[in-house]
């Protein structure tokens, strides 16, 4: 088996997108396409060459007993939806028939003996079937023979089916395993349906039995002289239809309501504020959380995916007191990507010793309103990037800011990307925009009432917010150095890891080992052991990226703490649905191959 | 609802706003006509009501009328528009009253975006009436590129002005004035609408336009837009993702370009593409309208091309589908008794659809089984198909679908084994001469050409077909003026002559009348020459036949053969009189009309130093029968026609190189002794 696999994989390998793109829902981990004959599951009156897709018979040829068959190395896989092949007739072989298989046929008026040479075979069979057979003949095997153009549905004895075919004819197999049926076709011409309730987990099989023959076969590696993509494209648009027309039992519009509500709840909880409040006004839904619970966290996330982690930690024990400390492992987390930060000179923790210094003394201090008022008086000199801002005292941030802002907004959008929102990442814009004016607007109206404390950071956002529109064209120079390359910060940063190292202790001591979280530690250490951490093996860290779902950890949490869902509904929903064609392509329903979850979502 | 509507029809408010109709005032007018429109919506009572208080004629004059300003025309055209949408006879009444010009008067001449909508939309529904004459719209060359111009300019416009001309285009006349206008390009820059309605209106405009012309389909063919050609676009949109309706024009359109000659059979396009769509619609799963129509189409794409046909009847179990047709058709009252409803669709099928699928299935069989053996035996070994074809021919309540059966009998009697046997056994001559007594011409076309099959020599209906006034019938048929029956008619008499009995040659040629002969040898069908030639060759074989017939009707058949050999025709039907006067020369009697007339001896002297090897052999073959030694007399009309220097020509002509006049040449020196 290895060594067919092996010698037919380096041969397809320049073809695997072509099967690829054929089957793009079929997890090959799992369940590998059928690309070669195998050259252990066969008669030994078979011979395979070029790269087993070259099917050739070496028996005797004289009776029905020499016939021989060989399958595909793999069965074929129920995520393909419709899966198809092509057998070429390269020789039908000697002339001359296998004359032990005397059949009578009656005829109307009269007796005809016929003398049948059942040559060749094309087909289906499951694992386990006598392969000193034609495909066809026998229980859980399928085949259309090429003598008499019958289909032979594990049966002795065959049906009439279609035209007979000799050299140099083309025939498809085509087998639908939405329906579990199987066509073929004819030199590109569809025959029509041969086979119905088809089991799964079916081989594609060819059965010779006359020295000389010679059949080419193509899995997909070339381009088929039938046109099976049109065939895709019609059970897509079916599936599709039996999709959108899936009769939901709505009395009294439930079904619009609870759709409507997936979409506030998953607005809500990214932190889509202005969207948010804007859907709810237009749908008449009711908002879960207040508006000022969704700001906040909305800023500590874009603090999380700015790389400002200490910051982040800072306004979450500002704003959800008792959130980490009944979450040491999240506390753990969080402070480890801080880390991660400082090393990669993103956290303010670093970068506020290269560029200024109000921030410095005040780490570890919960109280953060002395830090953004400097962060705002110092920085005056900005305000000229500010051309459409709000007449207001605070003034932007600075340059190492911008970067690191600019950074966070690709993530963000590769973020989106993923979840193949293409078009919300422009939504987002307006969204931050509209939040900005609406900060700017009720900055002291609505929140005077929650403290200062909520006040500022406002204030900070705005600064932020203020990059990500105004402001293009990072400069990535600065940033490729340890720490931000400033020797204060490079000590701070070994400071903290010590600390780290001191919070990993106690953690183990209260609650036990957790290897995640020691794997964590040292994966994070790791990165001070090479001179250029981004060139380094672990250098993945440092990828904005990885941001992500410490963000989406520590939001959960403070869902979770708000006793609001920890994942919105709607993710749950496409989560499920993902799973469930999953569980379809285990299971053998083809239809999981043209439900396209992202083309759904797409407009 | 009833309810509300006759109260609103409370007959003494709806005659005031008739009265106001009619009143100066423009605003009490506008009132009554929006009070019409709102009380006609949806209801075809209230339209026939309307219409038989004669207010059409008062609605034109308002239409004509630029007092009440754009406006009330607006709302009169939406009253006419909602009138088109009622039943024949509201359109009819509408047609008669002559709405149309006035309506394309505004299309024409108001600047009012609004107004030219409506009254596009209002034509539109008067045109989709088969009754309506459509002339009036290329009558006047303004029009067609006044529409034209006026359909890209909204969705609206573009569905309304392409169905106009879908409906409108019936003649070549017409498709060749669309095409002078530039529909074409117009067309085709509309199949990449984004709207699915639109692409739909468009493709059936180009079906109407291509249309068995050549011009419109080759001018076609050779579009594109946007970089793409028209074709690509077709096939596009024939794509399987693509909604039945929409595949199954786009088809249609294919269709039309290759049989106008356009794209060829062997076009990937025709070939992979339109047979495979239409045979697909041939599923059991589609709609009894789709497979119809698909049936219908897929019999005209493969009419003539051999391959095609063969591809298509392997296709997708396409003739067993095809049999299904008819197999529900026949079953559906036994289907709906047991309650059991058809799969394809819940409500049953109403008789015309029936019969619209039994003749789209029948003419579908028609073109496959038209060339090839082995597809008609797969045909005729169809379920009860000769039954259904029998019952077909029968049913005189249905024009179309008599054709389509009498159409698939004459595609199963080219075949010979068929002849002997399923028709034989089904006595299909029954329903077919039953069916020649009183046709139409499309009918008795395809009818007479069966029969000619069935006179066949080997065909065993012969005897019965003859029995059965035959002769009387097909006489008639020569006495047509489609020249395609008169062909038809002496086609089945010359195969009903040959090798025939006495008594039916005498019979044959007293209905027929010598006069009728002389009709048909001067015809102007080169074809119905030929055999009338044929059939008077037919008639003239076997030695006492020969006699007997040259005796009754000798100095006309001779005046005849004369009359062909002076005229101006082709060496192929001058060949067949030279035979006839070969055979007259078989006679024993006979002989004397040929020996007694010098002109005609000189001309057989002549013809055997023709420059056509063909009239050589045929001129030659009558001397040796003249010569024929065994016969009374042989040695005078030797001797005579050695006198014509015959014999020194025969030896002339013992150099030639053509084997079967040498043959002729050496058979007829042997008789001279």
């Amino acid at each position: 088996m290895e060594n067919s696999s092996s010698s037919c994989g380096s041969a397809t390998s320049n073809s695997l997108d072509r099967l690829k793109m054929l089957y793009p829902f079929v997890n090959e981990e799992d369940t590998p396409l059928p690309r070669c004959w195998s050259s252990k599951d066969k008669y030994n009156f078979i011979g395979l060459s070029q790269n087993n897709l070259r099917v050739h018979y070496k028996g005797y040829g004289k009776t029905h007993k020499d016939a021989a068959s060989v399958r595909a190395t793999h069965p074929i896989p129920s995520a393909c939806g419709l899966y198809y092949f092509e057998v070429k007739i390269v020789s039908k072989g000697r002339d001359g028939y296998a004359l032990d298989v005397l059949v009578v046929k009656k005829f109307s008026h009269f007796h005809l003996l016929l003398v049948l040479c059942r040559y060749m075979g094309i087909g289906l069979s499951a694992q386990g079937v006598n392969m000193n057979r034609l495909p066809g003949w026998d229980k859980h095997s399928y085949g259309y023979h090429g003598d008499d153009g019958h289909s032979f549905c594990s049966s002795g004895s065959g049906q009439p089916y279609g035209p007979t075919f000799t050299t140099n004819d083309v025939i498809g197999c085509g087998v639908n395993l939405i329906d579990n049926t199987c066509f073929y076709t004819k030199n590109g011409h569809n025959l029509g349906t041969a086979f119905a309730d088809l089991p799964s987990n079916l081989y594609p099989t060819v059965g010779l039995q006359t020295p000389g023959e010679i059949v080419d076969t193509n899995f997909g590696q070339s381009p088929f002289v039938y046109d099976i993509e049109d065939d895709m494209r019609e059970l897509r648009a079916r599936v599709a239809s039996t999709i959108l027309n899936y009769p939901i039992p709505d009395k009294q519009g439930h079904w619009e309501a609870s759709l409507q509500r997936m979409i506030a709840t998953y607005l809500v909880h990214h932190g889509y504020c202005s969207t948010a409040e804007a859907f709810a006004r237009s749908t008449g839904q009711e908002f879960g959380e207040e508006v000022a619970s969704i700001k906040n966290r909305q800023r500590i996330q874009r603090l999380v995916l700015s790389g400002r982690m200490g910051e982040a930690i800072e306004t979450t024990q500002t704003l959800y007191p008792t959130l980490l400390d009944s979450r040491p492992n999240l506390l753990f987390l969080l402070k480890v990507r801080q880390f991660i930060e400082m090393v990669g000179g993103s956290d303010s923790e670093v970068r506020s010793t290269t560029n200024r210094s109000p921030k410095s003394q005040n780490s570890g201090s919960p109280s953060m309103s002395p830090n953004y008022g400097g962060f705002g008086t110092s920085q005056g000199a900005h305000s000229s990037l500010r051309s459409r801002s709000r007449s207001r005292s605070s003034s932007p941030g600075h340059s190492s800011v911008q970067t690191s802002v600019i950074q966070s907004t690709k993530a963000f959008s590769q973020h989106l990307n993923g979840s193949s929102a293409t078009a919300a990442s422009s939504d987002m814009q307006e969204e931050t925009d509209n939040d900005v004016e609406m900060n700017g607007a009720s900055q002291n109206g609505s929140h005077s009432g929650t403290g200062e404390t909520l006040v500022d950071p406002g204030v900070k956002e705005d600064s932020i917010l203020e990059m990500e529109v105004d402001v293009a064209g990072p400069s990535n120079c600065t940033r490729r150095q340890l720490c931000g390359g400033n020797q204060a910060a490079m000590e701070r940063t070994l400071d903290f890891g010590k600390e780290l190292q001191t919070l990993s202790v106690t953690l183990r001591r209260q609650h036990g080992k957790n290897d995640a979280n020691k794997k964590m530690l040292r994966d994070a250490f790791s990165l001070l052991a090479y001179a250029d951490p981004w060139k380094s093996p672990v250098s993945e860290q440092l990828d904005p990226v990885q941001r992500e779902p410490v963000c989406a950890a520590l939001n959960s949490a403070i869902m979770e703490s708000h006793h609001l869902p920890r994942r919105p509904p709607m993710e749950l929903a496409i989560g499920h649905a993902r799973e469930l064609l999953r569980l379809m392509a285990q299971n053998g329903l083809g239809s999981c191959a043209f439900a396209n979850i992202d083309h759904l979502l797409q407009p | 609802m009833t309810k509300l509507i006759h109260s609103i029809m409370d007959v003494e408010s709806c005659n005031s706003y008739v009265d106001n109709l009619y009143d100066v005032d423009s605003a009490k007018c506008l009132d009554a006509v929006i009070y019409i429109k709102n009380m006609i919506i949806g209801s075809n009572k209230a339209k026939n009501m309307i219409i038989q208080q004669g207010i059409t004629p008062r609605l034109i004059q308002l239409l004509d009328d630029p007092i009440g300003g754009d406006d009330l025309k607006l709302e009169v055209i939406a009253v006419i528009g909602s009138l088109a949408r009622g039943d024949e006879n509201h359109i009819k009444s509408l047609t008669a009253a002559g709405v149309i010009p006035f309506l394309l008067n505004n299309v024409c001449a108001s600047t009012n975006p609004q107004v030219i909508e409506f009254a596009l939309r209002a034509l539109q529904q008067l045109f989709q009436n088969e009754a309506t004459k459509t002339d009036l719209l290329f009558a006047d060359s303004r029009l067609v590129p006044q529409l034209l111009k006026l359909m890209p300019l909204s969705v609206c416009n573009q569905i309304s002005v392409t169905s106009i001309f879908t409906n409108a285009c019936k003649t070549s006349e017409h498709q060749a004035i669309l095409c002078a206008n530039g529909a074409v390009p117009a067309l085709a820059a509309l199949l990449n609408s984004p709207v699915g309605d639109v692409q739909l209106a468009t493709l059936d405009a180009i079906a109407s336009l291509c249309y068995q012309n050549q011009r419109v389909s080759a001018l076609l063919t050779v579009s594109s837009f946007g970089g793409k050609s028209v074709t690509d676009h077709l096939v596009t949109l024939m794509a399987r993702d693509r909604p039945v309706a929409m595949q199954l024009v786009a088809a249609r359109c294919l269709t039309y370009l290759h049989r106008a000659g356009a794209i060829c059979a062997d076009d990937g396009k025709i070939l992979y593409k339109t047979l495979p769509c239409l045979v697909r619609m041939c599923r059991k799963e589609n709609r009894r309208t789709e497979k119809a129509l698909g049936a219908e189409t897929l019999a005209y794409l493969i009419e003539v091309d051999t391959e095609l046909q063969r591809v298509a009847s392997i296709s997708d179990h396409l003739i067993q589908n095809l049999s299904l047709f008819l197999a529900k058709t026949r079953d559906n009252s036994s289907v709906q008794q047991l309650g059991v409803e058809s799969i394809d669709e819940d409500a049953p099928a109403s008789a015309k659809e029936v019969q619209n699928l039994k003749q789209a299935a029948l003419r579908a069989f028609a073109s496959l089984g038209a060339n090839d053996e082995d597809i008609r035996k797969r045909i005729i070994e169809t379920d009860q198909l000769m039954d259904h074809v029998v019952t077909g021919l029968t049913e005189c309540g249905d024009h179309r679908v008599q054709l389509a059966a009498v159409r698939c009998l004459h595609s199963l009697s080219r075949s010979v084994q068929q002849l002997r046997t399923t028709f034989q056994d089904h006595s299909v001559w029954k329903p077919l001469m039953k069916l020649l007594q009183n046709a139409d011409e499309d009918i008795l076309a395809v009818a007479s050409s069966t029969l000619c099959n069935l006179l066949l020599e080997f065909s065993p209906s012969k005897e019965p077909i003859l029995e059965s006034g035959a002769v009387e019938l097909l006489c008639n048929l020569t006495r047509r003026e489609d020249s395609a029956l008169r062909l038809n008619g002496i086609w089945a008499l010359m195969n009903m002559a040959f090798q025939a009995e006495q008594k039916i040659k005498i019979q044959i040629l007293s209905s027929l009348g010598t006069d009728q002969v002389f009709r048909l040898l001067s015809d102007h069908e080169v074809g119905v020459v030929m055999k009338t030639l044929g059939l008077l060759r037919n008639l003239l074989s076997t030695k006492p036949h020969i006699d007997l017939i040259m005796a009754q009707h000798g100095r006309q058949i001779m005046q005849a053969v004369i009359l062909i050999l002076e005229g101006e025709h082709s060496p192929d039907v001058k060949e067949q009189a030279l035979c006839i006067l070969a055979n007259i020369a078989d006679g024993e009697t006979a002989k004397e009309f040929i020996m007694s007339n010098e002109d005609v001896l000189r001309k057989l002297t002549n013809y055997m130093s023709h420059s056509n090897v063909k009239l050589q052999t045929a001129a030659t073959f009558c001397i040796g029968n003249l010569a024929w030694n065994e016969d009374n007399g042989c040695l005078e009309r030797q001797a005579r026609l050695r006198e014509l220097g015959v014999y020194r020509i025969l030896q002339q002509l013992l150099c030639t190189n053509d084997a079967t006049l040498f043959e002729k040449v050496k058979a007829a020196l042997q008789q001279f002794s």
